[in-house]
């Protein structure tokens, strides 16, 4: 039996928040099957959708596997409670319409890979092994995510519209990808992965001028902080894993 | 009965379709890295498409039953992720089955695997060759393909995505 030290326990911590926020999004994104506003976008969210629950399926067998305690990919997906999850607040949010849903896409999708290309060097060979191919799918959520930006962005009166009050709404939300935790130092130094707080300029790098090409204004830093990194989640979150967890619940250990 | 050897083994793989893509098999996709045989027992090791691919499970049984009907007795499927599938991995010779099979093959990634935000590649229709054509959608009806349409004989088509 493995003893958990401090080093494992940020380890483990910091594994589980990049597997929660790739679950969470997926879960939201496949409510979007058969709601898409035109077939392609259908089938193009759920697509997506798809991949980061494979993303989630892979890092939660490896948090599993880290953890020692026999829990499996299920096991961590379906029976845990809301304070145990740790992902990214943004990505339990309501989806609301396709422009926030997208702009949210952009966003995250932005900040993963520049993450998965760092932990592709990671000294966790799994974890660089996940984040190696992760990179390749998340290239093509960016670049699907981006397009739309632009599109909407720089579109019809009302597209800009719905555009602009997304990026309001969600950009507060994006300080909690690089605010810091107590785990960082731990995980940096082992060189497991790097402290996200070092993400930030490469990721305004890769947003700033694609939201400028979409017109959008982009708000000023604000004092708020979400923290669903560190398990304190938004009434949403609820009303997510109620659904996504049902089916578990309701028939303890079912397969299918 | 007779002991399988690997060649054999490889060669039963290569009669191994891809659910998804029938016209190819499992070997042409790239995705069967290694094939050991020995005492009837089979150790095949695959590296999976896409993470989220529904087909993956598939593959691994069709792999099991191909094996266990040429009498193996055990057939042990590992998966390995590093490194990560490419479609450059995608043998010549199944790039112009997918052609003929109206699927755009990908285009090669190379060995910087670059790829800028707004990356658009020339993909001509593998039904009339015309490089006129334009992109309907980044998704298809499998995360590995995308929508296209040609603009010359008025045809959709699907592309493989480079990846």
């Amino acid at each position: 039996m493995s003893t958990i030290t401090a080093a494992n326990a940020a380890h483990l911590e910091y594994v589980l928040r990049i597997a929660d926020t790739s679950l969470i999004l997926g879960q939201r994104l496949s409510e979007w099957c058969g709601h898409g506003p035109v077939i392609e976008e259908d089938i193009a969210l759920t697509n997506v959708a798809l991949d980061l629950i494979g993303q989630a399926r892979l890092l939660l067998t490896h948090v599993g596997r880290l953890e020692g305690k026999g829990r499996d990919e299920d096991r961590l997906a379906f029976l845990r409670t809301e304070p145990q999850y740790r992902n990214l607040t943004i990505v339990e949010l309501p989806n609301v319409d396709f422009a926030r849903t997208i702009l949210r896409n952009f966003l995250v999708a932005a900040w993963q890979r520049e993450l998965w290309q760092k932990l592709a060097s990671s000294t966790d060979t799994e974890l660089a092994a996940i984040a190696g191919k992760a990179l390749k799918e998340t290239r093509y959520h960016l670049q699907h995510a981006a397009d739309w930006t632009v599109r909407l962005g720089d579109g019809t009166e009302e597209s800009h519209a719905r555009m602009q009050k997304a990026l309001d709404y969600l950009w507060p939300y994006t300080a909690e990808f690089f605010s810091a935790t107590a785990e960082d130092a731990a995980v940096e130094a082992a060189g497991v992965g790097p402290a996200w707080a070092t993400l930030e300029s490469t990721w305004e790098a890769v947003v700033r001028p694609v939201l400028e090409v979409a017109t959008l204004a982009v708000p000023a830093r604000m004092p708020f902080l979400s923290r669903g990194k560190q398990g304190q989640h938004t009434e949403s979150m609820g009303h997510l894993l109620t659904e996504m967890q049902y089916l578990q619940r309701t028939y303890p250990g079912g397969t299918w | 009965m007779s002991t399988l050897t690997s060649t054999q083994a490889w060669d039963i793989l290569n009669r191994v379709p891809d659910p998804e893509i029938p016209v190819i098999s499992v070997t042409e996709l790239g995705i069967v890295r290694d094939v050991q045989a020995a005492d009837n027992i089979v150790d095949v090791v695959v590296t999976p498409t896409y993470s989220g691919c529904p087909a993956t499970e598939v593959i691994e049984r069709s792999i099991r039953e191909a094996l266990t009907a040429a009498g193996a007795t055990q057939v042990r499927v590992t998966t390995r992720l590093a490194p990560a599938w490419t479609t450059d991995w995608i043998e010549p010779a199944a790039q112009e089955k997918l052609r003929a099979y109206g699927i755009a093959p990908p285009v090669a990634r190379g060995a910087g695997n670059a790829q800028p935000l707004t990356f658009m590649a020339r993909v001509d229709c593998p039904r009339c060759g015309s490089a006129d054509t334009e992109r309907l959608s980044q998704f298809g009806a499998t995360a590995c393909k995308a929508l296209y349409r040609c603009r010359s004989c008025r045809e959709p088509f699907e592309y493989f995505k480079p990846l």
